[in-house]
C-alpha cells in the first residue's frame, strides 16, 4: 500500500538538514501570492502556482515565500500574482500565463526589477 | 473549470479563507461499483445553517458584500448532477465543513479528474500553517501523504523551498503512479 511510511519521514528529515542550514532565521526576501479564487482557478492560476514552484525548484531558492490568496476583484484579469520584495513595494500582475510568469520569476524576484509591463499598478497592496 | 481537480482545489480555498489549518481531501475511485466519490474537509469556521442551505445558490456568498459572489460549489454541484451524482454540503459554525460529492464513474459527461498532484502542490503552499491530509484510492489501492507530517520531517515550517517543493512533487509522483500500476 503506498503510504509515507516512517522510515520514509525519517529520509526525508535527513536529507532536509543540510539544505535548512541555508536558511536565515525564517526571513524571506521575496513573497509571491496567486491569486486563486475560482475566477483565478478557472482562468489558469494554478499553472501559474505551477511555474513558480518550477522555477523556485530550478533556481535551487530557500529564501522565498509563496501564498495564495482569494479573489481580489478583478476576475477579468485573471491570472494574477502579487510581487513584493521584502520591504519594498509590492506590483500585481495581471493577465498571467507560464511565460510571463517565468519572466516575473527571473527579472522581479531573483534579480529585483519589476517587470512594469505585466503590471496591472505598483502600490496598490500593502505590505504584508 | 475543465477537469475535478480544479473544483477539489477551488473548494479547498474556500476552505483556506474560511480560516481552516487543516484540510481532509479524498477522492475514491471504485470503477467496479461505477461510483466516484470525492469528499472536502475542513476545520474553518464553519457556516450557520442558513448560510448553509443557501451555498448552492449561485448568487449566494458569505465574503462581504463589496466582494465578488462566490459560485465554486454552484459549480462543483452542478459537475456532479451532470454526471448522475449529487453533492451534500454539512457545516456547523465553528465546527468546520463537509463536502461531499458522488458521481457515475462511466457517466459519457463525468469531467475527468485531472491533475490531483497540482492541486495537492497548490494547496500545500498555500499558506505556510496549512495541513492538507491527501487519501486518493482506485479499488483496492490506495494513497495517503499528510502535509504536516512531510513539513515536519523537513523541519521547515513553510515548504517554500526548492528541497521541500522537490521532496513534495517526489511523493506525490511516486504514490499516484503506484494507485494505476
Amino acid at each position: 500500500m503506498p503510504k509515507l511510511t516512517i522510515q520514509d519521514l525519517a529520509r526525508v528529515r535527513n536529507e532536509a538538514r543540510q539544505h535548512i542550514a541555508l536558511r536565515e532565521g525564517g526571513e524571506y526576501r521575496a513573497r509571491i501570492t496567486v491569486h486563486m479564487g475560482t475566477c483565478g482557478i478557472a482562468a489558469g492560476a494554478r499553472d501559474i502556482m505551477k511555474t513558480v514552484l518550477e522555477e523556485i525548484e530550478k533556481a535551487g531558492a530557500a529564501d522565498l515565500l509563496v501564498t495564495t490568496s482569494g479573489c481580489g476583484g478583478l476576475c477579468s484579469h485573471e491570472p494574477m500574482a502579487t510581487v513584493e520584495l521584502t520591504g519594498e513595494t509590492p506590483v500585481k500582475y495581471i493577465d498571467l500565463d507560464p511565460e510571463k510568469t517565468r519572466r516575473i520569476f527571473r527579472d522581479h524576484m531573483m534579480e529585483g526589477h519589476p517587470v512594469l509591463e505585466y503590471a496591472l499598478a505598483e502600490g496598490s497592496e500593502r505590505r504584508g | 473549470m475543465d477537469d475535478l481537480s480544479l473544483h477539489i482545489l477551488d473548494l479547498a480555498e474556500n476552505s483556506v479563507e474560511a480560516g481552516a489549518t487543516r484540510i481532509g481531501i479524498s477522492v475514491h475511485e471504485a470503477p467496479a461499483d461505477n461510483r466516484l466519490t470525492i469528499e472536502v474537509v475542513d476545520n474553518g469556521r464553519g457556516m450557520d445553517a442558513e448560510s448553509a442551505a443557501r451555498a448552492l445558490d449561485p448568487f449566494f456568498t458569505t465574503k462581504p458584500r463589496k466582494k465578488p459572489i462566490g459560485l465554486g460549489l454552484p459549480f462543483f454541484a452542478q459537475a456532479a448532477r451532470q454526471a448522475g451524482g449529487e453533492l451534500q454540503l454539512q457545516s456547523l459554525p465553528g465546527g468546520g465543513t463537509r463536502v461531499l460529492a458522488t458521481m457515475e464513474y462511466d457517466h459519457l459527461d463525468r469531467k475527468p479528474l485531472g491533475d490531483m498532484i497540482a492541486t495537492v502542490m497548490t494547496l500545500a503552499f498555500a499558506r505556510p500553517d496549512l495541513d492538507i491530509h491527501y487519501v486518493h484510492t482506485v479499488g483496492s489501492q490506495e494513497f495517503t501523504l499528510d502535509t504536516g507530517e512531510l513539513k515536519r520531517a523537513l523541519g521547515d515550517r513553510t515548504l517554500s523551498s526548492a528541497h521541500a517543493i522537490r521532496t513534495l512533487k517526489q511523493e506525490l509522483i511516486r504514490g499516484e503512479l503506484r494507485l494505476y500500476l
